[in-house]
């Protein structure tokens, strides 16, 4: 039962983790209609960045910077190429990032070779709290409690600012929304760089976790898209709820059946495919 | 503006450049010559052969994403599970290689087709990413059941089997030019049917939903069936090219289920050509060959691959034969 | 041209669009080369340059290429130049396959070497025996290879699973306990190394628990609570490359190190360096391991080495190296590239002690066709005088008597028809 116990919090520092991954996804998925194939590798690029930003800034220095620089490259490339598809069959917009997929994650083995990394961490963060919970290290509840303030400031960002506003505006209709006058070609850029910020902070969160290699990014995407297909699209509320469920079912499954624990995430959304559709918090018609 | 009607409205105004049936003459005389002319380009039979599987998988896949306008990302799942129905029938069942293909196609055409009925009210990038997860069900499925799939390793310990029509048996199990007649003869097949239901009223109906859904709705076109029917037949043809991959490696491994060889899928129909019948099949051509050499000399191989899909997408969306058609319509 | 003309009706016409022809694959296909002169002796080499596994297959490339340069500039291979041709399994078996056909049909290659990943490296097995090209398997570990699935023409270079287990396992036992837990990725070379440790641990009375992981797992703290609760003596990390850094990176976030050993099989040079300093550590084989200060043909091999490619040597560069002496020695000894008379000549064959790179005799067991070396056993430890003296070797076992006898491993050569 305390296994049991222990793995419910152990589910949920993973799921938290796929949160702040599937959250990025997200945004750019219902405001652009999107599928981000590179949100992986944005996130490998943040890790990335922050281990060569490290020597020199320090690990909380390359904390903060890593990811406003992956804000940044997202930001040409959504300027430079993404832009361009928009107004597209879907089908384009899936090649440009699948293929763009490809290219980073090559520069990223060019630039800093094939081996694994590790991201070096301030010394008390990687003590456990206590003998007791010796499998919850500072560094997890700091993960933790960084994906609780950057959601819980995402969500204020939606609701309270202008900008914020009309992103939420636009994923409902985004026809209205650009005939009222509103800039929507800066609305999504802005939007897809808070997507590239979100991934790149991620990343530099799981390096601290699992180290740097120029295919981390490719295990966490799909978790990231079953969380959305499972929250339901549209809903970032479900979003949250999708990754905090998967993290919960990949890790208990992990004490029964250790070898499914990355098949069970497809179950659960094969379960929700057939019972409920558009997912557990998705809007009727979102996505039709 | 443009339905079908229109289409073939000016279809029939406008005759092409080129008659039809020496166009179709250049193709097969081509296919057909293949392993002579190949390695003077510097190519081998394996990769002829290579490319007839994946063109039939690209065509097939054509058939939902050209011509009825429907986004599948995950058809390498079908594809993929064609080649474990075949490997797992010639391994388990019997040395038959006319059964294992027949068992394939099965198993690949029916999963579709049940996956189809969940997901076919969802539209372009919803149904691609349903279609993508659900492939990969499939993958993590036969990578983590060792005993039965082989795993990681891949399905091993099974190979072609000479197939015997009483007295006469022709024997595929060596490789070389024999098989590749072997695969061009199935792949004929298999192009005959696809390009009549192409001409067929049924095809006549996707192309009305792809051009106009909702118009299609009102002239009682029963869209999601038909939508779901078109998924139907397309995993069927791209499951029948993965039995044809299995055969031709005598292997099948989990990255035949892989979502990123159902990217390669969809950018050789749209480098060849999504709107016309056989661009898929010069997409696959291309794309194999360059694949091919482009990783032989390079590591960074994938750099130049992902660069393909970025110039495909942004400056030849309509590919290489919808290049020529539209300049012919100009 | 004139003659050409008497021969066959042709016409300057086509003789141009030929020659333009001939021009376009010189261009398209860089490894044609001119018939004229005599050809180099080709040696493909399929490794998975991309994908998890890059960093073993990178060090091995190196190595296969610094072989090449020296025998080259020793004289080649039967008096001829010899030529490695590189391509990349991208860590999948059908993209491994094609490039095998590949190098053997268009690039007639004398020799195959590959690949690191045991899945591939049979699936290749399968086309270089139809072939009847030699075959050397550098660096996949699965028993099969040199066992049950064992051919003439396939040869292996690094040790087995079970050499490797039955080689440490008296060690671990006798050093911290018989009660053992297994984390093991969940495919066959993970099973087949997990089987070699059961049988050389129950056969000293030992017992265990263990998880089987998704190969690509990344949080091992569900396994690690259990391995907690289970309490062994040691705990052993099968995990592979990346996933067996990660896990290593866990267990010592949790402060385990104080309660249980750490130990396994291998865990490489390429590996050691990617973990911060706290997770390097624990008890393993090397199956080869560049400091030899008594040896002094390694003390050369790896000050030339790291001259010419700026990295000290591991066990991976040491199978690329011994892979492309081998075919050369096979070369020499048969005085032929004919895929079955190498095969002959390569059995039993003693490997010299600049290429063997280590005390004792090394040669390849003609029951199996498996390299028999030493094998390295020691501790892992953060880097001492040097960023690569991350191990301290305690003790040679000798791979013959870890290997056991070739009845035991199964296999049962079937010459070539």
């Amino acid at each position: 039962m305390q296994l049991v116990l222990f793995n419910v919090t152990n589910g949920l520092i993973i799921g938290a983790f796929y949160v702040l991954m599937a959250l990025g996804l997200s945004l750019i998925l219902n405001l652009s209609n999107v599928i981000n194939f590179a949100h992986g590798n944005f996130l490998a690029l943040g890790g990335y960045l922050a281990y060569t930003l490290t020597p020199t800034l320090g690990y909380w220095g390359a904390l903060l910077v890593a990811p406003l620089l992956t804000a940044l490259i997202g930001l040409a490339v959504e300027r430079l190429m993404i832009r361009r598809v928009y107004n597209r069959d879907p089908v384009y917009s899936l090649l440009l990032t699948f293929g763009f997929a490809f290219v980073m994650q090559d520069i990223a083995r060019y630039v800093w070779g094939p081996n694994g990394l590790p991201l070096g961490l301030p010394d008390f963060l990687s003590q456990p709290i206590s003998a007791e919970l010796f499998f919850v290290t500072w560094y997890r509840v700091f993960m933790v409690f960084v994906v609780i303030v950057v959601v819980l400031g995402l969500f204020a960002f939606l609701r309270y600012t202008r900008v914020g506003v009309r992103i939420r505006a636009g994923t409902l209709d985004l026809e209205t929304v650009a005939s009222l006058g509103v800039n929507i070609s800066f609305l999504r850029t802005f939007n897809f760089a808070l997507g590239c910020f979100l991934a790149g902070l991620s990343g530099v969160l799981a390096a601290g976790q699992i180290g740097l290699n120029p295919n981390m990014g490719d295990d966490l995407l799909m978790p990231s898209f079953i969380a959305i297909i499972v929250g339901g699209v549209g809903s970032l509320i479900g979003t949250l709820f999708g990754g905090l469920l998967i993290g919960m079912a990949a890790a208990l499954t992990t004490v029964f059946y250790p070898s499914a624990s990355e098949a069970v995430i497809y179950a659960i959304m094969m379960l929700v495919l057939l019972f409920r559709p558009r997912g557990f918090m998705g809007e009727e018609g979102m996505m039709s | 503006m443009s339905t079908d009607v229109t289409i073939a409205a000016v279809a029939a105004a406008r005759r092409p450049a080129v008659p039809r049936w020496v166009t179709l003459v250049v193709i097969w005389a081509l296919l057909i010559a293949a392993p002579y002319w190949l390695p003077l380009l510097g190519g081998y039979t394996a990769l002829a052969g290579r490319v007839l599987v994946f063109g039939l998988a690209a065509m097939g896949l054509n058939l939902l994403l050209g011509f009825t306008g429907v986004l599948s990302f995950g058809h390498a799942a079908y594809f993929g599970l064609g080649a474990y129905g075949a490997g797992l029938t010639l391994r388990y069942l019997v040395h038959s290689t006319p059964l294992a293909m027949l068992a394939g196609t099965l198993l690949g055409g029916l999963a579709g087709t049940l996956f189809g009925l969940l997901i076919v009210r969802r539209r372009g990038v919803y149904f691609a990413m349903c279609t993508i997860a659900f492939g990969q069900l499939w993958y993590y499925l036969a990578y983590s059941w060792n005993d039965f799939t082989g795993g990681f390793d891949g399905l091993r310990d099974f190979h072609r089997e000479p197939i015997g029509f009483g007295p006469l048996t022709l024997d595929i199990s060596e490789g070389g030019t024999r098989f590749y007649f072997f695969l061009l003869a199935i792949f004929a097949v298999a192009v005959t049917l696809l390009g009549l239901l192409v001409r067929s009223p049924f095809g006549h109906t996707l192309r009305a939903i792809r051009e106009n859904e909702r118009r299609a709705r009102f002239l009682a076109i029963p869209v999601e069936r038909q939508i779901w029917l078109s998924f139907s037949i397309s995993c069927f043809f791209t499951a029948l090219a993965g039995t044809l991959y299995a055969l031709l490696n005598n292997f099948a491994d989990p990255l035949a289920l892989h979502y990123s060889l159902s990217g390669y899928f969809v950018v050789m129909c749209v480098m060849g050509g999504m709107r016309t019948f056989w661009g898929p099949l010069l997409g696959a051509t291309v794309f194999v060959m360059l694949q091919d050499y482009i990783s032989s000399m390079t590591v960074n191989w994938m750099s130049f691959v992902g660069t393909i899909f970025v110039l495909v997408v942004l400056f030849f969306p309509r590919g290489l034969l919808g290049l020529r058609r539209q300049r012919g319509e100009t | 041209m004139r003659k050409l003309q008497l021969s066959w009706p042709v016409d300057r016409r086509t003789i141009l669009k030929t020659s333009a022809a001939i021009a376009a694959v010189q261009f398209t296909s860089p490894y044609i080369l001119k018939a004229r002169g005599e050809t180099p002796v080709r040696i493909g080499m399929v490794n998975p340059l991309t994908g998890v596994l890059s960093a073993l297959a990178q060090s091995e490339v190196d190595g296969a290429k610094y072989a090449e340069a020296e025998i080259n500039k020793k004289g080649g291979i039967l008096g001829r130049q010899v030529e490695l041709l590189v391509e990349d399994s991208a860590n999948d078996v059908g993209t491994g396959v094609q490039k095998t056909r590949k190098l053997i049909d268009r690039d007639n290659v004398n020799a195959i070497i590959g690949d690191v990943n045991s899945g591939i490296a049979y699936a290749m097995s399968q086309v270089t025996n139809e072939k009847k090209i030699f075959h050397i398997v550098a660096g996949g570990h699965t028993d099969p290879i040199t066992g049950t699935n064992c051919k003439w023409n396939v040869f292996r270079v690094c040790n087995t699973t079970t050499m490797d287990t039955s080689a440490i396992t008296p060690e671990l036992v006798k050093k911290f306990g018989k009660k053992w837990f297994f984390i093991t990725p969940d495919y066959a070379y993970g099973h087949s190394l997990q089987d070699g440790f059961v049988k050389a641990l129950t056969k000293l009375g030992g017992t265990f628990e263990g998880d089987m992981l998704p190969i690509n797992n990344t949080d091992f703290s569900a396994t690690l609570i259990k391995a907690k609760t289970f309490k062994p003596n040691v705990l052993l990390n099968n995990m592979g490359g990346l996933t067996q850094i990660n896990c290593m990176k866990q267990f010592t976030q949790f402060g385990m190190q104080k309660e249980m050993a750490l130990g396994g099989a291998l865990f490489e040079l390429e590996s050691i360096k990617g973990c911060p300093p706290d997770a390097q550590a624990g008890w393993w084989d090397m199956e080869w391991w560049w400091n030899q200060p008594n040896v002094p043909e390694v003390v050369k091999f790896v000050a030339d080495y790291r001259a010419a490619t700026k990295k000290t040597p591991s066990a991976r560069d040491w199978f690329g190296y011994v892979s492309m002496h081998s075919v050369r020695l096979a070369a020499d000894k048969a005085k032929s590239l004919e895929g079955p008379k190498l095969a002959k000549a390569l059995e039993d064959l003693e490997l010299p002690p600049d290429v063997a790179l280590q005390p004792g005799k090394v040669r390849y067991r003609a029951g199996d066709h498996e390299l028999m070396p030493n094998i390295f056993i020691g501790e892992a430890h953060p880097p001492k005088s040097g960023p690569d003296d991350v191990f301290t070797v305690s003790a040679l076992i000798s791979g013959e008597e870890a290997a056991g006898s070739v009845a035991d491993t199964g296999c049962k050569m079937v010459e070539p028809s």
